[in-house]
């Protein structure tokens, strides 16, 4: 029996404080040559696909633009296209949100990007329901959030069906009977929903892979109902092995209501990363990694967030101070909240007198280490015997640095997946359908 | 006296029967190598820039809504992410897409073109467009639209609003292209700030049909602001165009009334770009080609813009006939395409040159600085 393969994904270094700036190795956000460098190696390694996320407005905290961690971004589709030119088998996978875009309008941007990549494209379904980020947009405010996922089904479901509407070989060509296209292949999109109205033909032909690859995020029940009604792939936030197993058996789990096979779902949790030679030079790269980025300043923003006040006067290297987080709103703004913002400053208080702990070393403590911390032979088991364990069908690896964040594991650790017979040692197929083994 | 020399790429060409051209490839238009071809030989010929087409519905001869015809090209990429995928295959030339105020959100343009600069190296440009069509706003279904038919015009309230709107649209773009100081990253290490916020700007627009907050999510561009461009037939667009473009693309039908239009135009502003639309057939046999081209499609070939068919020799002399009207640049509009393209970068441009009127090598490294435009600093920096 062959090996369950392992499928691997890139993010794109984001605007929070994973990524690390304050390094002399961090190069722009920005330039299309830190896209190009970061595909480019994830082409080497053969990855599945590349992924942007997304954020229609910039953090604030305290009622003023978050200034501490990466800020700036393009839109994603338009780099993405752009990648399309300087890589060939790569997938594509864009973040674009479903509260402020129109359905006629990103269906036609995904199929462009899908033709001009010859089958590459990915949508990332996000939906925002503050009117926070609504306020720079002209359908404004509010999508009440019992109907973001409502909206985001209906959204993809008219999507496809605008996918759909041009038949295979509606597009002719054909110049001596004068039929540039065949207009009875070209259908009539006729849909009225909760959310949307939409009627007429849409401008392009099917593209390469029919339908892009639909990616969905969210862990509410509700999300994993969604993407088990409709996505390819799940971008997990469970990355340990216990996590990932529950997660995955659950999702696993509602497929077969929708008449859905579990390999037509794939769940990939995001995962991060450190190598060393040893295991002992690894965990101290790791630890390095999160004090840069957990930095003092940072470590100050952090328990604002939670404790609502302004926690500026507290050393971030001295004691947790013995003051009550403000019950009242919360200081932060385009972030995902932190729920019950008085339970978790118990928790964090207790943890920090139990361990002696500085804010800074708390902050480091509650937001998490690296998923895999190791050498490479080590990092490639544990990822390996995730897989295998179907505790995830592959990784979203996060670097911490652009755009260099990736060299070191698609050249140390993908040779050593690959001899483990786990991963691909070229692709086999040209498009990230056949990439994700998605019919 | 030198003049500026772009090319409106569309489908197979003008011609609606372009595509059954023995040269044409009506199979590859759906495909990226179509496209890199066609914008790598404008590169070859120096041109300025090369524009892209685009609408929100398949294209028709009706006013509004589908012809259901066959013989014609049908089907469109979206304009922004077309250029962006043949940015990284060109250097030097201009991409200037199309993009509707009416439909799309001016926050998603401003990023869209702003990213397209970004990966350009600061070669964008933006065509806005106004919709007016029932057919199109249906595929919203966001506002009703009345329905356009024979008595269509320019002055009806619908269309006013809509340019309007358009206007409101471009201002909401450029501030937000402004709403990052170009040095606003910092990455101060002692105060552990990677930005400067104070040089991060809300841009608070709120006028009759949207209102925007800011700032953009996107750092500004190489070319601080695009090159915004608008095609315009008569006082209303002109005025639009006077209020927030750098290049009107206007359609004189001869020297004399380009004259009258470059006065008029001028009345309104001092510092727009005029470039003159033309279709052009090029060649000996440029008339047969057109002719022949009339036949297959079962008539004349119609167009706001003047018809030009006769040799490069004599379009040259044309062009700067009408650039002595004041006219300062031209956007070709090739009748059909691969043919007419290379004869404008091959032909054309050779006697251009060998009357001392257009560029041997491309000057500059940004759209603006081969229109010869500076570098704006962001209208929120604070003058030191």
């Amino acid at each position: 029996m062959t090996r369950k393969q392992i499928h691997l994904a890139a993010h794109f270094p984001g605007v929070n404080n994973t990524t690390v700036w304050a390094d002399p190795r961090s190069g722009s956000q920005i330039d299309f040559a830190s896209f190009a460098h970061l595909a480019r190696t994830a082409e080497r390694g053969k990855f599945d696909f590349f992924f942007l996320a997304e954020g229609l407005r910039l953090r604030e905290l305290k009622g003023r633009i978050h200034d501490l961690d990466v800020v700036g971004r393009p839109e994603a589709l338009t780099v993405l296209s752009a990648l399309a030119a300087v890589t060939e088998r790569l997938g594509l996978a864009g973040t674009v949100n479903a509260t402020f875009n129109e359905p006629y309008e990103l269906a036609r941007r995904l199929s462009t990007l899908d033709h001009l990549s010859d089958g590459r494209a990915a949508w990332n379904v996000v939906t925002t329901s503050d009117a926070f980020t609504g306020e720079n947009f002209r359908r404004g405010g509010y999508l009440d959030r019992a109907d973001r996922y409502t909206r985001a089904a209906e959204f993809v479901r008219l999507s496809r069906e605008l996918w759909d509407s041009w038949q295979p070989g509606a597009h002719l060509a054909d110049k001596s009977r004068a039929q540039f296209v065949r207009p009875a292949a070209i259908g009539t999109v006729r849909h009225e929903g909760p959310h949307f109205t939409v009627e007429g033909q849409f401008t392009l032909p099917r593209g390469p892979q029919g339908h892009p690859v639909i990616i969905q995020a969210g862990d509410s029940d509700e999300g994993r109902e969604f993407a088990a009604a409709t996505a390819d792939v799940i971008f997990s936030r469970h990355g340990t092995l216990e996590d990932g197993r529950a997660f995955y058996a659950d999702v696993k789990g509602r497929l077969a209501r929708y008449h859905r096979e579990p390999d037509q779902l794939k769940i990939m949790p995001a995962a991060t990363y450190a190598l060393g030679d040893t295991e002992e030079e690894a965990a101290e790269n790791a630890a390095a990694i999160r004090r840069q980025q957990v930095g003092p300043q940072t470590a100050t923003a952090f328990i604002e967030q939670v404790w609502g006040r302004d926690m500026s006067a507290y050393d971030p290297d001295g004691p947790l101070p013995d003051v009550e987080p403000d019950p009242s709103e919360g200081v932060s703004q385009g972030r995902v909240p932190f729920g019950d913002r008085a339970a978790v400053a118990a928790k964090w208080r207790a943890l920090a007198e139990e361990k002696k702990l500085t804010i800074r070393e708390l902050v480091i403590e509650v937001t998490g280490r690296q998923t895999f911390v190791g050498t490479p032979a080590g990092v490639a088991r544990q990822i390996d015997e995730h897989v295998q364990a179907d505790a995830a069908d592959g990784f979203i690896l996060v670097p911490h640095l652009t755009p260099g964040g990736l060299d070191e594991f698609v050249d140390r650790v993908v040779p050593l997946l690959q001899e483990r017979g786990a991963f691909r040692t070229d692709y086999t197929g040209t498009t990230l359908r056949e990439h994700l083994e998605l019919s | 006296m030198t003049l500026h020399l772009a090319v409106a790429l569309d489908g197979a060409g003008w011609h609606p029967a372009a595509w059954r051209e023995a040269s044409a490839q009506p199979e590859a238009i759906f495909s990226a190598r179509y496209w890199a071809a066609l914008v790598a030989e404008a590169e070859r010929g120096l041109l300025d820039f090369v524009t892209i087409e685009d609408s929100l519905s398949l294209q028709s001869t009706l006013l509004d809504g589908p012809d259901a015809r066959a013989d014609q090209v049908r089907g469109r990429f979206d304009a922004v992410l077309l250029t962006a995928r043949l940015a990284p295959l060109t250097s030097r030339i201009g991409l200037v897409p199309t993009a509707t105020t009416t439909h799309t959100e001016p926050f998603h343009v401003a990023i869209g073109i702003a990213t397209l600069d970004h990966v350009s190296g600061g070669r964008a440009g933006w065509r806005p467009q106004i919709s007016a069509r029932s057919t199109e706003a249906a595929h919203f279904g966001r506002r009703p639209f009345p329905r356009l038919d024979g008595s269509f015009s320019i002055d009806d309230e619908h269309v006013r609003a809509l340019f309007e709107e358009a206007t409101d649209a471009v201002e909401v773009v450029r501030r937000l292209w402004d709403s990052w100081e170009d040095d606003a990253e910092i990455r101060d290490l002692p105060t552990g700030r990677f930005i400067d916020r104070d040089k991060l700007h809300y841009i608070d627009f709120a006028g009759r049909f949207f209102s925007v907050r800011g700032p953009s999510i996107t750092p500004r561009s190489p070319q601080g602001q695009p090159v915004v461009t608008a095609l315009a037939h008569a006082r209303l667009p002109y005025e639009f165009a006077a209020g927030g473009a750098d290049v009107v693309y206007v359609t004189p039908h001869s020297a004399d009334q380009a004259r009258a239009i470059v006065e008029e135009v001028r009345e309104l502003s001092a510092e727009l770009r005029v470039f003159a639309d033309l279709v052009v057939f090029l060649g000996d046999d440029a008339a047969e080609r057109k002719a022949r081209l009339d036949g297959l499609d079962g008539a004349e070939l119609r167009s706001d813009a003047a018809i030009f068919t006769g040799t490069p020799e004599e379009l040259a002399e044309l062009l700067l006939q009408w650039r002595r009207a004041g006219i300062e640049g031209f956007r070709l509009r090739p009748g059909a395409l691969p043919y007419d393209l290379e004869a404008i970068t091959r032909g054309l441009t050779a006697e251009l040159r060998g009357r001392g009127a257009f560029r041997r090598s491309y000057e500059a490294t940004t759209l603006r600085g081969l229109l010869g435009l500076p570098r704006p600093a962001s209208r929120y920096a604070e003058v030191s």
